[in-house]
């Protein structure tokens, strides 16, 4: 691949509500076993992009640990490689990353000393599988200056407005690209993953900053729109962002549809993470399980619906799990019903209690509590 | 110069036999236990969790399975720089090209490794063992003993151990004598298969019964140490051990992993079983999918009934089907509405739809009754079996069977299929 891999993952997000405080959007769980990063890693793995820099800044202990090996995603490798870049203090600079532009060109170093013509750069906050192959390949026969993959999202089930909403000509030519709009114009939007070359971004970040201007989308690509060659790309397939405690709650619920499990984890591509080591999920007598997702070193006594329960999840006798997600490392004692919620990792429920969310309105639930060994 | 004070040299050539068609294709350290493992992590994880970094696997029975499943180590982090693991199978030389002809002769073959290395003790281990160990606190013992050789030996019932060898020792834990399945034991103290020996009086004994035919540890070098030195000692272990080299056996070990809180508790955080995990998505049930006292490794897909049961990593459960008392290994499919009693399934099998495993009584085997004597329908990986068949007790099959195999649709209990990989 001619390509060199950006994941921007700096970014927390205040409508993931309780669950942003611990962590990163980047490093949100997924599906049980897998973190949302993986998703935009896999695909530059098996798009057979070598070298890949991650951006992080806001909460990124958390991602920093599941990125600590580089090997799980087959980048621990001589030509290339996983960088993790992180805003450091240095001479001519004291400040944290101001944007998106500004932690690129942080980092130009990192940009100037590689030889690969092309620059892919994705968001770490989407779940996703891309032929980033296929992308470029459309970016040069269009010869395109900057290619946006785009996707048409629901609109009864997302809002398009919380995204970039792009119109686009007969021949996929972006027309304009309104960065969250008040009122969304279609249902076209940014995916957040685009492909131009990689001197050109070295330019346009080095003008930005002389400019004072920060942000990739809004202060680099809108202004070229309709006066370079800004085309958008249909990303085929699942898309989704995760940066809302609905969407969040949404994608994980999706991957229940056997299509879903399939279109991710068949064929000869699937989605790699870092591995645990837990042993394998343990039913108990008393235990009933119906259409869910159950990750590995979890232990179940009690009943589990229409659910998806991460690594380690401990569930007592005659508790209920319906309709939730659960996080990694929660223990909930016996006789307790969760329904409708997100519980945040390493909570503890005690006995007996009732966590009820409704169908319109997921409840996050965040319990700390001192945590008794049976 | 590389030196290390202990190496490790895991025997894992044999093809374990006694295990039938499960290792029709695979060594036995491959074969697949609990839900996601192969019998070889066991040791390889005491050797990490133990502090021993360097292993070398003797392999010489189709090592495909065990060559791709180790790689260089990455799972147990015996991927070094100096060390790690190294597969040794035989190699030829420009006078001589043999095969390893006993557990001893395999090692005495790779003097040239364990001399690399410069090792002060080397660990000696089987690969058909599920058991935690930590070989650090043997070495202690042996070096307080100021031992030449020390055997971990375990307490087995009395009436048991006319079925193993058993060491005699004195108090102070010095071996007088070995007993081989002795029919009056004076001990009950069984050989565990693991050793530790000083590397210079290992080097020696093995180069002076270099031509001993079919060399072996217990039978030949352990005797003559002996003899020499009278300098080796038992060191009495305690937790669990288990020989999973018979199928009943292989049986009984799995299903006491789906106990409420098993005696070898893999849950622990402390001494972590590592393997190599090709699949990490996690396990799916269906809507109609009914659980009761099971382990299931990741990416199974849950659409039948499970029972009592160990379910490999990627198996699927079709729809209406029962699985009861069974183990399913790694990729293996269970067809719509068929029912599998009592039956040990290994890897990528495909059991068609509307089939009965493990119908009928009891009958003797006809084929080999030695192996195939615990009432269980056995079935090589790989395998297929056609859509509609019944299949009795204390059978196997192996290869890709079709209806015309079996008479009247039923494969008669004590009778077996063989079409393919070895018997």
């Amino acid at each position: 691949m001619k390509a060199l891999g950006i994941i921007l993952a700096g970014g927390g997000s205040s409508r993931l509500g309780d669950l942003s405080k611990k962590r990163a959007v980047a490093a949100m769980p997924i599906a049980g076993s897998y973190r949302c990063i993986d998703f935009a890693l896999s695909s530059m793995s098996n798009s057979h992009v070598q070298k890949v820099a991650v951006f992080t800044q806001y909460n990124a202990r958390s991602l920093n640990q599941h990125l600590s090996s580089s090997k799980w995603w087959d980048f621990g490798r001589k030509q290339g490689g996983l960088f993790l870049l992180t805003p450091t203090v240095t001479t001519t600079n004291d400040s944290w990353f101001r944007g998106t532009a500004d932690a690129m060109c942080q980092n130009i170093d990192f940009l100037r000393d590689s030889h690969e013509p092309y620059v892919v750069i994705s968001s770490g906050d989407c779940v996703y599988k891309a032929d980033l192959g296929k992308m470029l390949q459309y970016h040069i026969d269009k010869n395109a200056d900057i290619t946006i993959a785009y996707t048409q999202i629901d609109n009864t089930l997302d809002n398009p407005a919380r995204f970039g909403v792009l119109t686009l000509d007969k021949d996929n030519k972006i027309l304009s690209l309104d960065e969250k709009p008040a009122e969304a114009s279609g249902n076209i939007v940014n995916t957040g993953i685009y492909i131009m070359r990689r001197r050109f971004l070295i330019e346009l970040l080095n003008r930005a900053d002389k400019e004072g201007r920060y942000n990739l989308v809004q202060d680099i690509i809108v202004p070229l729109i309709g006066t370079r060659n800004v085309y958008g790309y249909e990303l085929p397939g699942y898309w989704s962002n995760i940066a809302t405690v609905d969407a969040y709650y949404r994608t994980n619920m999706d991957f229940l549809k056997q299509d879903m499990r399939e279109y991710f984890f068949g064929g000869y591509n699937s989605i790699y993470s870092k591995e645990t080591d837990e042993p394998p999920a343990k039913f108990n007598e008393g235990a009933s399980v119906r259409n869910s997702l159950i990750a590995s070193g979890c232990i179940i006594n009690g009943a589990v619906e229409n659910s998806v329960l991460c690594r380690k999840v401990y569930l007592g006798s005659n508790s209920v799990v319906r309709n939730s997600v659960i996080l990694g490392d929660v223990y909930i004692s016996d006789n307790t019903v969760v329904e409708n919620c997100i519980v945040e990792s390493r909570g503890t429920l005690r006995s007996a209690r009732q966590y009820k969310g409704t169908d319109g309105k997921i409840r996050v639930v965040v319990e700390s509590n001192e945590r008794y060994l049976i | 110069m590389i030196k290390k004070e202990m190496i490790a040299m895991l025997l894992a050539g044999g093809q374990g036999s006694r295990l039938g068609v499960l290792t029709a294709n695979v060594a036995k350290p491959a074969v697949m236990f609990g839900g996601k493992y192969r019998i070889i992590d066991f040791p390889l994880s005491n050797c990490i969790n133990s502090g021993v970094d360097t292993v070398g696997v003797l392999t010489q029975y189709r090592h495909l399975r065990l060559n791709t499943h180790i790689g260089i180590g990455i799972p147990w982090d015996l991927d070094r720089i100096n060390g790690g693991v190294t597969l040794l199978p035989p190699y030829e030389t420009s006078s001589t090209s043999d095969w390893y002809s006993g557990t001893a002769n395999s090692v005495y073959q790779n003097l040239e490794f364990m001399d690399h290395y410069n090792p002060d003790y080397v660990l000696i281990l089987g690969g058909d063992h599920v058991y935690k160990m930590d070989y650090e606190m043997m070495l202690d013992y042996h070096k307080k003993k100021g031992a030449d050789v020390t055997i971990a030996c375990i307490p087995v019932p009395w009436e048991e151990a006319s079925r193993f060898g058993v060491a005699v020792a004195d108090e102070d834990g010095n071996i007088r004598n070995f007993e081989e399945k002795p029919a009056h034991p004076s001990s009950n103290l069984a050989s565990m298969g693991i050793y530790i020996f000083n590397y210079k009086v290992l080097r020696e004994a093995l180069i002076a019964l270099k031509d001993q035919p079919g060399c072996d540890f217990g039978m030949h070098v352990i005797p003559y140490i002996q003899e020499k030195t009278h300098n080796i000692y038992a060191y009495e272990f305690n937790g669990y051990w288990k020989d999973v080299g018979t199928l009943s056996a292989y049986w009984q070990a799995n299903m006491e992993l789906i106990s409420i809180i098993p005696e070898f508790n893999l849950y622990e955080e402390f001494w972590k079983v590592y393997t190599r995990n090709d699949i990490i998505r996690p396990l799916y049930f269906g809507d109609k999918a009914d659980v009761d006292t099971c382990i299931i490794g990741d990416g199974a897909e849950i659409r039948g009934t499970v029972e009592n049961s160990v379910i490999g990593s990627g198996a699927v459960i079709e729809d209406g089907a029962i699985v009861r008392d069974s183990i399913v290994m790694e990729n293996a499919v269970i067809g719509k509405d068929t029912v599998v009693d009592k039956s040990i399934i290994a890897e990528s099998v495909h059991v068609g739809a509307k089939c009965h495993l493990g119908v009928g009584k009891f009958a003797r085997n006809e084929y080999n009754p030695k192996v195939y004597n615990a009432d269980l329908v056995t079935i090589a990986e790989d395998s297929v079996i056609p859509d509609g068949v019944s299949i009795g007790k204390n059978t196997a099959i192996s290869g890709i069977t079709t209806i015309d195999d079996y008479k009247d649709g039923l494969l008669a209990s004590g009778q077996v299929i063989i079409k393919a990989g070895d018997r």
